[in-house]
């Protein structure tokens, strides 16, 4: 006789947690109100240095356990000096990012262990948008496209249903494909 | 000023049901209703409606169809015929023309209040249906001139202007009038959010008839692992015939597929870019009900073909003429504009525990889900009735009564 042992699924994610939370919100939906933040200094030219430190939630103000500081900047071939990723990468990133968090969160709560994730994320882009050089050609982006490479102990379609619902559940990618209301002010 | 023991709002089949459990309990009891028997069913249907469920399914308290076409599906007209001809049979205490205005606690447990008059009850059963088309605030910012229609005001195409039409919502229903309306020669947009799909027939068999057989209609609201996201899936992409409407088949038909509609910004519609994804969660959602089948079956059946899914456009000016109408195809919800009882949640949703609700005496009866996957349909509502009428009876009236229950 042979004794199976398993161990236990474990992505890194608490899903109990993450279900507590959303059966207290149930109870009191005023903590579900968030408020994101981040202050961007222009340094000089085209750089600019984006500090993160709080946010608001669950009724009060929270802390990152420290500052987050990124640089934004253009590559030398726009003549900048390259100092940190274009803003338009940041998104690229940012939205790899959310998806990736997402396929962790759905293979844990579906017990599926994952070995490896990778996001390839590209972004199509026309200049003549942001040089103002062709009215009918939009600044962002004509399309992006996410590709991803999972090493899973799971079955292609299980894979694809992860990869699926993570955007269903995805609030970056909620905010690359529909429109936001978008408020600039100056004090 | 009438007194009873339950008044039941509303003379659909759910109600109806509800009224034959309650005189099989000799709970006297009266069903007000707005207008007609199976008023919902004469007045918010467009004319080709037929069934989703065939007529096997069509089964309530004491009834089932007998008819030679068990695998075929009633048209609108038949299924007020036979909800009418059941209340004759049933001999229900129905009160007809009596428009229910406010329910609230008070006297010997809710005043009823009507168009006719107040009633006092001990119990009240909601069993209105889901007659409030659920339409996005956004409909009511579309350009003059364009034709807004929800699903529940829709008829046929002759009632919409000639030229495009939007329609918002890729359901059941949405669907359907799609296919009507490229029918008929406006060419359709169809703005496509989160959808289930599912062929019409599947191995032989009608897809109900697989559900039924997989247990997957009686599976109760108790034990599901996420009861708020089974309550809010959107109805199976069906039409009351034989063959599969589904997206590919309307594309193949003309039909244009968008994305979600999300805003509207200058005149200018917005659909979301997640048309791929929605359509890939339910090809995935599909693939895994037929993977059940097989599995219950043995073999494995022909697939259905994957969701075609061409550069939808993100957005469209209104004021092009290219629309000249839109439909929305986004739900229905119940009307409960007149309960006056503390039992809704802080977005206005009544919350009930299987059609219990927190109120003792209130009960709810017809919502997607109560109490089984079958609830949704009319054949859920044999056993939602009798299940209520039994808490009715041995968990509300026997402990507030002092009268003693003699065992026969």
């Amino acid at each position: 006789m042979s004794t199976i042992t398993t161990s236990p699924v474990d992505n890194g994610v608490n899903v109990d947690a993450l279900l507590d939370a959303r059966a207290a919100l149930a109870e009191h939906p005023e903590m579900a109100q968030f408020e994101w933040r981040s202050s961007v200094t222009w340094v000089n030219g085209t750089h600019s240095r984006a500090d993160i430190t709080g946010f608001y939630g669950f009724t009060e103000e929270q802390e990152h356990h420290t500052t987050f500081t990124f640089d934004a900047d253009h590559p030398l071939q726009f003549a900048a000096q390259d100092n940190g990723p274009a803003p338009v990468e940041y998104v690229l990133a940012g939205l790899g990012a959310c998806l990736t968090a997402g396929v962790a969160a759905v293979a844990q709560q579906r017990q599926i262990q994952l070995r490896s994730v990778k996001a390839t994320v590209t972004a199509d882009m026309d200049l003549h948008g942001i040089l103002g050089a062709d009215p009918e050609v939009r600044n962002g982006f004509s399309g992006v496209s996410v590709d991803y490479q999972i090493d899973a102990d799971a079955t292609p379609e299980e894979i694809r249903a992860i990869v699926a619902q993570s955007q269903k559940r995805s609030a970056v990618f909620d905010v690359v494909t529909n429109p936001t209301d978008v408020t600039v002010t100056v004090s | 000023m009438p007194t009873v023991t339950a008044v039941v709002v509303g003379a659909g089949h759910c109600g109806l049901a509800m009224s034959r459990h309650l005189a099989a309990r000799s709970i006297d009891h009266v069903v007000l209703e707005r207008g007609e028997v199976a008023n919902s069913w004469r007045t918010q249907r467009w004319d080709s409606l037929r069934l989703l469920t065939p007529n096997w399914m069509t089964r309530l308290p004491g009834w089932a169809y007998r008819g030679e076409d068990r695998d075929g599906f009633q048209s609108a007209a038949e299924v007020a015929a036979l909800v009418t001809a059941y209340a004759e049979a049933s001999a229900a205490p129905v009160v007809t023309g009596t428009t229910v205005t406010s329910v609230r606690p008070g006297g010997p447990g809710f005043e009823v209040d009507t168009t006719q008059g107040r009633w006092h009850a001990r119990a009240v059963v909601l069993a209105a249906g889901t007659t409030r088309a659920a339409v996005p605030v956004l409909a009511r910012h579309l350009p003059d001139g364009i034709v807004s229609v929800p699903a529940t005001g829709y008829r046929n195409p002759e009632q919409l202007p000639e030229g495009g039409v939007l329609v918002v919502g890729a359901s059941a229903s949405g669907l359907q009038i799609a296919e009507e309306l490229q029918l008929s020669g406006r060419p359709v947009t169809l703005a496509t959010g989160e959808h289930v799909r599912v062929p019409r027939r599947y191995r032989d068999r009608d897809i109900l008839w697989w559900l039924d057989e997989l247990g997957v209609l009686d599976e109760r609201w108790d034990e599901m692992d996420d009861l708020v996201r089974a309550r809010h899936l959107p109805s199976l992409q069906l039409v009351g015939r034989t063959s599969t409407l589904d997206l590919n088949a309307l594309q193949a038909s003309g039909v244009r597929l968008v994305g979600r509609f999300a805003a509207l910004r200058d005149h200018t519609a917005q659909f979301s870019g997640s048309l791929p994804n929605v359509c890939a969660l339910a090809d995935l959602k599909m693939g895994r009900l037929l993977d059940a089948v097989d599995d219950h079956a043995g073999g494995r059946g022909e697939r259905p073909e994957p969701t075609r899914v061409g550069r939808a456009p993100l957005a469209i000016d209104l004021r092009s003429g290219e629309i000249r109408s839109v439909v929305w195809a986004t739900g229905v919800a119940p009307d409960l504009s007149w309960l006056d009882v503390p039992v809704l949640d802080h977005r206005g949703r009544l919350r009930h525990d299987g059609g219990v609700t927190r109120w003792p005496g209130l009960y709810v009866l017809g919502l997607p889900l109560l109490r089984r996957r079958r609830s949704t349909y009319i054949d859920g509502a044999r056993a939602d009735a009798d299940e209520l009428a039994t808490h009715l009876l041995d968990r509300f009236l026997a402990r507030r009564l002092p009268v003693r229950r003699e065992a026969s």
